[in-house]
């Protein structure tokens, strides 16, 4: 019982670390971005080719893929997302399975179709044991990280400049801009900052989720649904709604195996009937 | 009807004479450009951005395949007992789609797709699972044509239903239901403070969708004599929309034109490379909405205005 909550709060942090620049894109510029998943993916095949092919070790591959992906965000925000924030969502939405599309081939083109293997350093595997139950050492490293990361986010966006500006914009970006605050550049940041901890994520996230070329379209609706049932435009919503998936998720391929993935789905399309506006949406 | 479009439907059969070895991509072709009309209806017309219509076109589908399979292969009303089961399904997911915003209705639409392919992936006994749902075994058409394996029989009974439903349409949306159903996707505020019952067009927009949706769905079981689990899959889905935007959207010629140009390359380019095919797909897709919003009618269009 407490190792299946344990195991559900490790892959709940790993998709609220994913999912939480992806909040930042719906929230601040309402757009429907399908391809968040894929700099998550990017930021796996980083960690996974800096470790088997140039030797560098786990925890240096890391900040790696945070910046591969970072920079990849950063880059196509300004070329390609930045033109459709005014388009309609459709628009959007056909623009970011194009570039999910064109993701999953090149990852295939590049790597195979094949799950990519992780090794992890040696201090990291095995368990411990507390109280009678077995908790995973990677497991317990992933929680822990992820946590910390997310008090250093937290701490950003509400003691910072940066965050003030970041929150002013969410709530009205036309009031932000008549003070002066340049929205365009902070959505610039978050966006790559976003990408970033996406691509950290899926290299934490490795041995959790898995990682092959199919993973922006397998983890698309699980992304999406921890920002629109945590609420867009927050840290606080999708946490708790990353944490309720990821437990629900875990419990649900443990206890009832035959039903699969039903039991995720049909609790999202309760949870988006029960709460239409998100868990902890900001009010403006 | 006017002389172009006698001589756009003249095009199909044509090509049941002059090629009869493409007849099976031809009924395919067919029957998925019937499926894009169904989305237009919700979409082009409606303005419902749907990601799981799909879920629609397998009920249909799944429907028709296990009436024969159990022993009742009439075509005509496996078709409609496929409809009747779609649109029931359209229904009760309406009043979920309407309510909301874009984005909500894309991830109730997209829930419900995914909902029910895992549904069907887990009733293996029933559905056959992942190896799909084989033994449907069709009785003659009308009681005098039967299944023949050059697929002449099923070109032109798809044909045939394309049409009919085309004509429907065309008809539907042209009056008042058709115009309401256009004023709500431009101003769905306006239309409510003009006394337009918003929901109930939505709702009726939208079963019908799955209605004809349902209809394909019967259609490609009954022609195939086979259903598999992608029917319900997302990519289907995605793939149409991508058809219908080709094409144009809010148009009903957009959603057959863009079908038959989507499935032809597919056809020809996946056969080359699959990987190859999905890159591409990708890369037109971005580069479509960024230069040729409207599709391959609305470039058309806009070429015809500036002369």
């Amino acid at each position: 019982m407490i190792g299946v909550l344990f195991d559900g709060v490790a892959y709940g942090s790993v998709l609220f670390l994913v999912s939480v620049g992806l909040s930042v894109t719906m929230g601040l510029m309402n757009f429907v971005n399908l391809a968040h998943g894929a700099f998550a993916m990017a930021g796996g095949y980083v960690c996974v080719v800096a470790m088997t092919r140039l030797g560098v070790p786990f925890l240096a591959a890391l900040p790696l893929a945070f910046l591969a992906s970072a920079a990849a965000g950063a880059v196509l925000e300004r070329t390609l997302y930045r033109r459709l924030y005014g388009a309609s969502h459709l628009d959007q939405v056909l623009f970011s399975i194009g570039l999910t599309f064109m993701s999953i081939a090149t990852a295939t083109w590049l790597f195979g179709p094949s799950q990519q293997p992780v090794r992890l350093p040696e201090f990291l595997r095995g368990q411990v044991s507390f109280a009678g139950v077995d908790f995973g050492i990677y497991r317990l490293f992933l929680v822990a990280a992820v946590a910390v990361i997310t008090l250093l986010l937290g701490a950003l966006v509400a003691r910072t400049r940066f965050g003030a500006r970041l929150r002013a914009a969410v709530d009205d970006p036309q009031a932000a801009r008549g003070l002066g605050i340049d929205v365009d550049r902070v959505f610039s940041v978050a966006f790559a900052l976003g990408s970033g901890l996406a691509g950290l994520g899926g290299a934490l996230g490795i041995e959790v989720l898995g990682l092959d070329a199919s993973f922006p379209l397998k983890f698309m609706v699980y992304f999406l649904l921890v920002v629109v049932v945590g609420g867009a435009g927050s840290v606080r919503g999708p946490l708790a709604a990353a944490l309720l998936l990821g437990v629900l998720d875990v419990a649900g391929k443990y206890y009832v195996p035959q039903a699969g993935a039903f039991v995720i789905y049909a609790a999202m399309v309760v949870l988006l009937i029960a709460f239409p506006a998100g868990l902890g949406r900001r009010r403006a | 009807m006017s002389r172009g479009e006698i001589a756009f439907w003249l095009v199909p059969l044509a090509a049941f004479f002059a090629l009869p070895g493409y007849l099976v991509l031809g009924s395919q072709v067919l029957i998925v450009a019937l499926f894009a009309l169904s989305l237009d209806l919700i979409l082009g017309y409606a303005g419902i951005l749907s990601l799981g219509h799909a879920a629609f076109f397998g009920v249909g589908a799944y429907t028709a395949g296990l009436l024969a399979a159990h022993g009742w292969g009439e075509p005509l009303s496996g078709l409609m007992a496929g409809a009747a089961a779609a649109a029931l399904a359209g229904f009760a997911a309406s009043f979920l789609v309407v309510r909301g915003e874009d984005l909500a209705r894309l991830m109730v639409t997209l829930g419900i797709g995914l909902l029910l392919y895992e549904a069907a992936n887990r009733a293996a006994p029933i559905t056959g699972g992942v190896d799909g749902l084989s033994g449907v075994t069709m009785w003659k058409l009308l009681g005098l044509f039967a299944f023949d394996i050059g697929g002449r029989t099923a070109y032109l009974y798809s044909l045939a239903v394309l049409v009919l439903v085309f004509a429907l349409l065309k008809r539907l949306t042209a009056s008042p239901f058709g115009l309401a159903l256009r004023g709500i996707r431009e101003n769905r505020v306006r239309m409510a403070a003009i006394g337009s019952p918003v929901r109930a067009r939505l709702v009726a927009a939208f079963t019908l969708g799955a209605a004809i949706a349902g209809i394909a769905g019967a259609l490609l079981a009954q022609t195939t004599q086979f259903v598999g689990l992608d029917t319900l899959g997302f990519n289907r889905s995605a793939e149409l929309l991508i058809m219908l935007v080709l094409g144009g959207t809010g148009r009903l010629y957009g959603a057959i034109i863009g079908t038959a140009v989507f499935m032809i390359a597919q056809d020809y380019l996946a056969g080359i490379n699959p990987v190859y095919w999905q890159f591409w797909l990708g890369l037109a897709l971005v580069v479509f909405v960024f230069f040729a919003r409207g599709g391959i009618l609305g470039a058309i269009e806009s070429l015809r205005s500036r002369r």
